[in-house]
């Protein structure tokens, strides 16, 4: 079967693309697999200046999860563009930058400089980030800031596609899409990490310094289909699916619910080949499946 | 990667459960198992943590060759260690590595190496391999009786002294022992230390009232161990928070605030 996948202006040689913050720059990965080989790769989130990010305990486990409260600290988009992006098989593998900003202005102006890199294939909008205390998951919960936000982008994005990622944290998750597909988004990706907290009864401490942070894993894949489902109904722009997938049988039951593609997260953490391997087995499971073609597959939940 | 052997190292019981784990070596030709170092660290998660535990435990290398296969050393302290101490010769585990930076290593230098409790591990091999240098002393604060650790193999080719702490005062004797003996290293000689972070925070201290620096291996909490997840973040003076994964584990004491 073709494992092919379009959208939005791109062409993937399979549907499994790294997802933000969880495959650093990517170059941290050549020695675990071709990176060549990926459907694309989304690197850690990039604000215009350098950000030191929370501190520390940031990250704790959780069963079948993790949380974590990094604060979004990255090199900023311009060491990355002059320092990580030329390692990267950009002419090969679509990079998506992941962009952050705190007012819908900066998102513009970051927009405009990642746009015009000829190694950046697309840009993908982080209004969703739970653990940072400006912007952050506000832009992501407000309609009217999502749209202010996703019209920013695209009107500085030139031609390079607009992807907005959601945050799972509201009430209707559908309204949030429509708002960001009739600013101008271009596809959509979610979700990103549930809001939680862990604790530690002995200490009565929060294991996490920021006390909450955003929980990913295998835990959340119940509320990423759902969510994909409820939003790939609403919209008629692509969606990534991304929530807890380390399987190839994930990756179908989020293209069955409607994704186009995937984003592996906190998979990558559990091996770092996990992203590699699902490109290795996603070709087999389909033929066990009888899965022709993704045209064919893609939304065809019995529901 | 397959198990290819535990060891429990003591009696085990009421004084703690150790364990020597050791992993198929996946070949030092052509790969990075052929020059690694001491300090260096791995990732090891067995298949039979399913999802709970999520993810794999950093160790430092205590040796890895083609007669031992990759062997790290663990004290059962939670859920992970605990797992791994239920493994069984020929059980599957994701390893990778080897990760990460190393322990200097200077001949003809006077070099004192400092080991708290399992902090041990990464000096195993250290200690192989400077063994001809006169040199090389080893001072070994611990709690669980010494059979619970690998000493007596370093003791044999190093000048090696433990030292046991079953109250307060025996810690107080051992923070003394090392007022007094790490100037003896300072400016020039080579430290390095692994052990409990308090352990640490004093090696530096000391080491920076008289005048010198010492190299110190941390054992953040960790998720990925390649530097993607930036979970494992210290301060660093200059360039602020990195990954101890991948810039570390081994930092010069001066160069980070603990």
């Amino acid at each position: 079967m073709d494992m092919t996948v379009s959208f939005a202006g791109l062409t993937l040689d399979n549907p499994i693309i790294t997802a933000s913050g969880t495959f650093g720059y990517g170059v941290e990965y050549m020695r675990f697999g071709d990176l060549g080989r990926l459907g694309a790769m989304v690197v850690k989130g990039l604000s215009l200046e350098p950000r030191r990010g929370n501190l520390m305990p940031r990250i704790a486990e959780t069963p079948a999860g993790m949380l974590n409260a990094i604060g979004l600290q990255n090199i900023g988009a311009r060491e990355f563009v002059e320092k990580r992006l030329p390692a990267l098989p950009w002419a090969k593998t679509p990079v998506i930058a992941n962009l952050y900003a705190c007012e819908a202005e900066e998102f513009g102006e970051l927009a405009a400089y990642l746009a015009a890199q000829e190694g950046i294939a697309a840009l993908e909008v982080n209004i969703s980030c739970p653990n940072v205390s400006e912007g952050g998951i506000l832009f992501g919960q407000d309609p009217r800031l999502a749209a202010r936000v996703t019209e920013a982008v695209k009107r500085r994005a030139g031609s390079k596609p607009v992807i907005v990622k959601l945050t799972p944290n509201v009430t209707d998750i559908a309204a949030m899409a429509r708002a960001a597909q009739d600013a101008g988004a271009d596809a959509l990706s979610l979700i990103n990490t549930l809001s939680g907290m862990a604790v530690d009864a002995r200490t009565r401490r929060p294991r996490l310094a920021n006390v909450v942070g955003g929980l990913s894993g295998p835990a959340i894949k119940p509320v990423a289909l759902r969510c994909v489902w409820q939003v790939c109904q609403a919209v008629k722009i692509p969606v990534i699916g991304i929530g807890g997938i380390a399987s190839a049988e994930d990756v179908l039951e989020f293209i069955l619910v409607g994704a186009t593609a995937v984003q592996v997260g906190t998979a990558n953490f559990i091996r770092p080949d996990a992203a590699f391997r699902l490109v290795d087995e996603l070709p087999a499971l389909c033929a066990t499946l009888g899965v022709e073609s993704w045209d064919a597959y893609r939304g065809s939940l019995k529901a | 990667m397959t198990v290819r052997r535990l060891t429990r190292l003591g009696a085990g019981g009421a004084q703690g459960d150790f364990f020597e784990l050791a992993l198929d070596f996946p070949g030092a030709e052509g790969s990075a198992w052929g020059k690694w170092r001491p300090g260096q660290f791995v990732m090891v998660r067995p298949e039979g943590f399913g999802m709970d535990p999520l993810m794999g435990r950093p160790f430092s290398i205590a040796r890895a060759d083609e007669e031992h296969g990759v062997c790290v050393l663990f004290q059962v302290v939670g859920r992970g260690t605990a797992k791994l101490a239920a493994l069984r010769p020929g059980d599957r585990v994701t390893m990778w590595g080897p990760l990460g930076n190393a322990f200097a290593a200077r001949p003809g230098v006077p070099t004192l190496l400092l080991a708290g409790g399992i902090g041990i591990a990464p000096f195993l091999e250290y200690v192989k391999r400077h063994s001809a240098s006169a040199d090389l002393r080893l001072i070994f604060g611990h709690r669980p009786p010494l059979d619970c650790y690998p000493f007596a193999e370093m003791a044999a080719l190093a000048a090696c002294e433990a030292h046991r702490e079953t109250c307060p005062d025996d810690l107080q004797a051992f923070i003394a022992l090392l007022g007094e003996v790490i100037p003896q290293y300072c400016p020039d000689g080579l430290i390095l230390a692994c052990g409990p972070l308090p352990f640490l925070r004093t090696v530096g201290r000391v080491a920076g009232e008289a005048g010198g620096r010492a190299q110190l291996s941390l054992e953040n909490r960790m998720a990925c161990g390649v530097g993607a997840c930036l979970g494992c973040v210290t301060e660093h003076k200059e360039h602020g928070p990195l990954s101890v994964c991948a810039r570390g584990p081994v930092f010069w004491s001066d160069e980070i605030s603990l």
